[in-house]
């Protein structure tokens, strides 16, 4: 079974965090302990949506210690395909779902000296339970975190209060940011650095970092990526013999998955590599939109990771 | 804090030596449950890669961690090979969390498949465990290395069958950053510990070529939490030595100069690595354990299927891995004594004797 094991939860809890973000909680059905995880983790949350099978990944957040219970904190996407929509509007307490176990796309490297955390909006979930791992094994960290308001700033008070002198807050209403190369140049050496929020920001600080230095070894990074919209194609799927049409709002592997295609996946996201399939024919532009593939292979156009991108032309003749 | 065994060797566990007198042996059910590794009449590299799920009753495959009749002993052995070179078992700072989650792994896994010899008690982080066959009963905190003789990883390694290794997952690679290595096929720990996985598999032949260790590592990187896999290695071991380290190469290499076709039998070992991959929870790292059983000849031939597919195994394997594996001077001798057995009748497919 493509996707790997699976956990069969229940809902126990949905919490309104501020205007965008609802956070929810997730215990075993049968009463027993989930497993540990490591921070930085994220699981994959199916969803029936009407009919619309809908598998997104979401970083855990709650404390990896936590046996009794899994926490994840959605925003809301008004303009998304909607997986958060059908998450906000539709789960409440009581409801049973299938989530994966924990995977770990963004671990912490437990040899550093210092761990030097930035995130942006939603792509503070990860750290919180990166947090609380190194707070339990004294491990050094600094967190710099920015939001576009303070209502908006969601966990920001726990935060502060748990961890006064190490969490620094910045609000883009209030025309505050952080002074990065400030910030990079006072590190101490075997610091390593994570960032998790918008494109915008993951580029700027590691393009930053680059410049100034930093080894690449020391430089993390997380961004799932909605497979996003677009227009509709036709791809041939050589091993299975079927032709198939991807709809504008359906991605290339949800589409195979709806034709009875078993394809292989794990994040759904265009970050861990497990879909990457080979291309046989292709009479058109492949449209990539993961940071899996190398440049060399994007640009070559034998490849193609079906959980993001999309293709626009003639003929797409695929090896699945 | 030391961990003394009060070894009991009631309850069907063979009191053994896999040193000087050599009396391990294989009782008659030991041998039926033998993991015969060759489910076809030849043998070339694969990735041969499957899921590690429960298998049949009484076999090797029935539990996570199997515990045969030769555990005592073989724990017994570990704790003299350690005494003597205190460098088979390393674990880099870093791993103490990883160490921690094989503890758990193992603690949990053993309680639930083998209640009549291991318990595990926990209050939140207050954990008590018991090993009957060892004489232990052990009260400690999770995750408070103070608590216990040893590191983690050092106590639970000590008290469980077969080798282990804790790769810890970098930079899009795997990295040995711990191990426990006292019955190893000729390798070394002290030599591979904080190597990369194709800096540790440089020595195989044949493999790179195909690009095994590519999709190896590929497939690896992968492996997800709740979802461990296996496979097997081999080799053969003249007597039945647990230890064969390139470390005391001196000691056991010249007894490849002491087989005859009078002693083949007995002295001759299939040696089968059962080995398994698990993703750990907290730490993210893979523990690899490489569980060792050891086939007398004589006690191989007496099942018919493997007599006759052992012989044609042997007979017709590629002389770089016979190389690789150590036994290239004797590989007619044995193909000589093993042709004794093979009546040139066909075999089904599969490893289990009787199907």
């Amino acid at each position: 079974m493509s996707g790997g094991a699976k956990l069969a939860v229940r809902v126990a809890e949905v919490v309104q965090v501020n205007a965008l973000i609802r956070r929810f909680r997730f215990v075993a059905r049968d009463g027993a302990a989930l497993p540990a995880f490591s921070g930085g983790a994220h699981t994959v949350v199916e969803m029936d949506d009407h009919g619309t099978r809908r598998l997104n990944p979401y970083s855990l957040m709650s404390d990896p210690e936590d046996t009794s219970g899994y926490e994840i904190s959605v925003r809301r996407d008004d303009q998304g395909r909607g997986g958060s929509l059908f998450l906000h509007r539709h789960v409440t307490p009581g409801i049973e779902m299938v989530i994966s176990n924990p995977i770990n796309l963004f671990p912490l490297d437990v040899r550093a000296k210092k761990t030097l955390m930035i995130a942006g909006g939603i792509g503070i979930t990860p750290f919180l339970a990166q947090i609380a791992q190194l707070s339990r094994h004294g491990g050094r960290f600094e967190l710099h975190y920015a939001a576009r308001s303070q209502a908006l700033g969601a966990y920001m008070d726990r935060l502060t209060a748990a961890h006064p002198g190490r969490v620094h807050c910045y609000f883009d209403e209030e025309g505050q940011q952080i002074d990065l190369g400030r910030l990079l140049s006072m590190q101490p050496i075997g610091t390593h650095l994570y960032v998790c929020g918008p494109k915008g920001m993951i580029n700027w600080v590691l393009g930053t970092a680059e410049k100034m230095g930093w080894p690449k070894g020391a430089l993390h990074h997380e961004e799932f990526l909605a497979p996003g919209t677009g227009l509709p194609f036709a791809v041939q799927l050589a091993t299975s013999g079927k032709t198939i049409t991807v709809g504008p709002a359906q991605s290339l592997l949800e589409a195979m998955e709806a034709a009875g295609v078993d394809a292989p996946y794990l994040c759904r996201g265009g970050a861990c590599g497990q879909c990457e399939t080979n291309v046989l024919v292709c009479d058109g532009k492949i449209l990539h939109r993961d940071h899996w593939l190398t440049p060399e292979d994007s640009a070559s156009g034998h490849k193609i990771m079906p959980c993001v991108s999309r293709f626009e032309g003639k003929t797409l003749v695929i090896d699945r | 804090m030391s961990l003394d065994f009060k070894p009991d060797f009631g309850a069907g566990f063979r009191d053994e030596t896999f040193r000087d007198d050599f009396t391990y042996r294989n009782s008659p059910d030991g041998i039926h449950r033998f993991p015969f590794p060759f489910d076809r009449d030849d043998y070339t590299y694969s990735v041969n890669m499957e899921p590690h799920v429960p298998g049949r009753t009484g076999s090797v495959f029935e539990h996570a961690f199997d515990v045969d009749e030769h555990y005592v002993a073989e724990m017994l052995d570990r704790a003299k090979v350690l005494a003597e070179d205190p460098l088979r078992c390393q674990s880099l700072p870093h791993m103490e969390l990883a160490g921690w989650d094989l503890l758990e792994l193992i603690m949990v896994a053993k309680a639930r498949d083998y209640p009549q010899w291991f318990s595990l008690t926990r209050d939140g982080n207050r954990w008590h465990w018991i090993n009957r066959p060892l004489g232990i009963d052990q009260r400690f905190t999770f995750l408070d290395a103070s608590t216990l003789p040893y590191g983690p990883f050092e106590y639970i390694t000590r008290q469980t069958q077969g080798d282990f290794s804790l790769q810890d997952e970098r930079d899009n690679d795997l990295w040995m950053d711990a191990g426990m290595i006292t019955s190893q096929a000729d390798w070394s720990l002290d030599f591979d510990i904080g190597m990369s996985f194709m800096e540790w598999h440089a020595p195989v032949p044949l493999a790179h070529e195909k690009g095994i260790f590519d999709r190896a590592l590929k497939f690896l990187l992968k492996l997800q939490q709740g979802a461990p896999v296996r496979r097997f290695n081999w080799t053969m071991t003249v007597n039945p030595l647990l230890d064969t380290a390139p470390e005391t190469y001196p000691v056991w290499g010249p007894t490849r100069t002491s087989l005859t076709h009078d002693n083949m039998g007995d002295k001759m070992h299939l040696r089968v690595e059962l080995q398994a991959l698990f993703r750990l929870p907290r730490s993210n790292a893979i523990a690899f354990s490489i569980r060792c059983y050891l086939g007398r000849f004589d006690e191989l031939v007496s099942v018919p299927k493997w007599a006759r597919r052992l012989h044609r195994v042997v007979r017709d394997i590629h002389p770089d891995v016979a190389a690789y594996k150590g036994f290239l001077r004797n590989r007619d001798a044995m193909a000589l004594w093993l042709a004794q057995y093979d009546d040139g009748a066909p075999t089904s497919p599969g490893w289990w004797p009787q199907d």
